[in-house]
């Protein structure tokens, strides 16, 4: 992408600049994410259904990630609450098939609107809290939704329920799916979980870089970093902020369906464990990079090596990854990637504005 | 009678709330950090307390004493060795850090302690009351906590409008770079201010884990009981904090009259509800 752009600095001699971003690497590196995608769109023809599990759990924890690195990292607003979107997400998916009797597939759309409702109400409400209070508050607000979901009775309470089988046997297009890949229909389920990650995911990423590369991008971090000179020159801080909060809402809410699809058993510790929904996810953004799009991919790796690893060892595990977030904060806070990057000048998906002159 | 007695155990354990967040806010205070580990330190305070407890055989007042020295010094070094590395312009690296320590800390004492939960034994002490009128008795462990969270808040105000220290914290805290021409390290300030939290989370432990059992995971939810008395006594002011306790205590033990499972919901809705109308919380010290 390039822009035009004269500046004429101090009424002196004109200076024709040219804005650029991107590289030459990162137009084969466009070409090699179309080949990766398309590689794992055609994956359940071969893999076994272990791996597409394997790969769904990884997958939403990276499109997670992503969504944490928009919201706190590019936006500013360091929510350590994501696990009530998910939470909420899951509990829509639950009561729009068991309760309405809708499809699986527009009740994950309904449950990104309910959680896209909710992130535009209590949104105004924690604005308020300046700064680093604002994690708590989010916070605050998880849990809210976790004590009453766990009241909801219809759906279970506190020991929750799992989804009935009727539910995902009527499924639209899992039959298709089930004579594609001659499979049986839960196995056709993980492969239909798998597309929908899959497709949210690349969505949500292709999302945040033109997001982030657009003069929108550039505003929320303008209000990020500089809130009252961002304002002056007449950036709307608190609508952009506001919009990319429900935006976010939204988009962790349909995960957080899709997610509960696949485990098909729900309970409110679980739909609104901070561990599981922001703990790992800040850690895998953390260890791999915030602010960058690469990041969460390298930090969602090693997340998954370590889980193979350590996952046996329970606390051991939580941890090392505690551990590792900690010193990664302390000796690389630019994370694998943005160190790795930093040193080489690589840029795979380019978000940085070079300013050349003509 | 009844509910005269519900707003009295709520008040007495506004006690308990104030005491948890002493340390939070403190810290915030002077160095503008927010501590997401607060929780999870208070129950490390009340794991070690339980701990030097039983292998020294010493009563809970000493081993109190013992703690707050320990926590002191683990705090002076947290501050030194780490959370001073991350301190700066952007919120984001604290934050993240301190969130890291949260589950460091919850899964390290699941690993020595295991999920067990535990209390801190008084002895006879625990269940001594005084009855006030018919239907309404004030249990002693319970009211010697809002008394001590009450001799803490004019300790520290002591210390920090009557002492050099407290000039420093003051110093620092508006503006640090002049306060170091003046010639205070303001790196020992931080790590004495973050010194001084932890010590009086000891106290928040022992006054906690005497009246409730206490295990690896609650921490978090000390966490958010001390920054809702917080926000809802109104930032910077102390003695606001010990109404924000008192507020947020009342809401539960009112919620859970109602319904013991809305205890803690309660008093979720009543800190949001407080947002609504009055987000810079009842006594504001700062003005905008």
């Amino acid at each position: 992408m390039t822009g035009q752009g004269r500046i004429v600095p101090g009424g002196a001699r004109d200076i024709a600049w040219r804005q650029q971003i991107g590289t030459v690497t990162s137009c084969w590196a466009a070409l090699a994410a179309v080949a990766v995608i398309v590689a794992l769109m055609l994956l359940p023809a071969y893999a076994s259904r272990g791996l597409i599990q394997d790969l769904i759990f990884v997958l939403v924890m990276l499109t997670l990630a992503q969504l944490w690195n928009l919201i706190a990292g590019w936006g500013g607003l360091i929510s350590v609450g994501q696990q009530a979107f998910v939470g909420l997400g899951a509990y829509g998916l639950f009561a729009a098939t068991v309760l309405a009797g809708l499809d699986p597939l527009s009740a994950i759309l309904l449950s990104g609107l309910l959680t896209a409702l909710v992130a535009a109400l209590v949104g105004p409400l924690l604005f308020r809290l300046e700064g680093p209070y604002f994690a708590i508050g989010s916070w605050v607000i998880a849990e809210s939704f976790r004590l009453l979901c766990a009241q909801f009775k219809p759906l279970g309470g506190g020991t929750g329920m799992s989804l009935p089988n009727a539910v995902v046997a009527d499924m639209a297009g899992l039959s298709f799916v089930q004579q594609l890949l001659a499979l049986r229909p839960a196995a056709a389920r993980d492969v239909m979980v798998y597309w929908l990650i899959l497709l949210v995911m690349v969505i949500v990423t292709a999302a945040i870089y033109l997001f982030v590369r657009s003069r929108y991008g550039l505003a929320v971090v303008a209000a990020r970093d500089a809130h009252g000179a961002a304002r002056s020159v007449g950036i709307r801080t608190e609508r952009i902020r506001y919009t990319l909060w429900i935006a976010v809402g939204f988009a962790t809410g349909v995960v957080g369906a899709i997610a509960y699809l696949q485990k098909a058993r729900i309970s409110p510790d679980a739909a609104f464990s901070v561990v599981d929904w922001t703990a790992y996810v800040l850690f895998i953004v953390i260890i791999g990079g915030v602010r960058t799009l690469e990041g969460p991919i390298v930090g969602v790796l090693v997340f998954w090596a370590l889980l193979y690893y350590l996952a046996q060892f329970g606390s051991l595990y939580l941890l090392t990854l505690g551990v590792l977030a900690i010193g990664t904060m302390l000796f690389a806070p630019k994370g694998l990637w943005g160190t790795v990057a930093a040193r080489f000048g690589w840029q795979l998906f380019p978000l940085r504005r070079l300013l050349l002159r003509r | 009678m009844a509910w005269l007695d519900t707003v009295v155990q709520g008040i007495l354990l506004g006690g308990v709330y104030t005491l948890f967040a002493l340390g939070l806010s403190l810290i915030f205070g002077i160095m503008r950090l927010v501590n997401l580990a607060h929780g999870d330190l208070i129950v490390l305070a009340a794991f070690l307390v339980f701990l030097v407890m039983a292998s020294f055989g010493v009563p809970l007042a000493v081993a109190t004493l013992l703690t707050i020295a320990l926590m002191f010094a683990l705090g002076f070094v947290l501050q030194r060795a780490v959370l001073e590395r991350v301190l700066g312009d952007d919120i984001m690296p604290p934050l993240l850090v301190t969130f890291g320590l949260s589950v460091v800390i919850q899964n390290g004492l699941l690993l020595g302690f295991g999920a067990d939960s535990r209390r801190l034994q008084a002895g006879a002490f625990e269940t001594l009351s005084v009855d006030v009128a018919p239907g309404l008795s004030i249990g002693l462990a319970p009211l010697s906590a809002l008394i001590i969270a009450i001799g803490v808040i004019a300790l520290l105000q002591m210390v920090f409008y009557r002492t050099s220290l407290g000039r420093a914290f003051r110093a620092t805290s508006d503006d640090t770079q002049t306060a170091q021409l003046m010639g205070i390290d303001h790196r020992n300030i931080y790590a004495i201010a973050v010194g001084i939290s932890l010590a009086v989370s000891v106290i928040a432990a022992v006054a906690f884990g005497m009246r409730a059992n206490f295990d690896p995971s609650t921490g978090p939810a000390r966490l958010l009981y001390a920054f809702e008395a917080v926000i809802i006594g109104g930032l910077g002011s102390l003695w606001g904090t010990l109404v924000g306790g008192m507020v947020l205590g009342v809401a539960q033990t009112i919620g859970a009259r109602i319904d013991p499972e809305w205890q803690i919901l309660a008093g979720h809705l009543a800190f949001l509800l407080m947002l609504f109308l009055r987000p810079r919380g009842l006594f504001p010290a700062r003005q905008p």
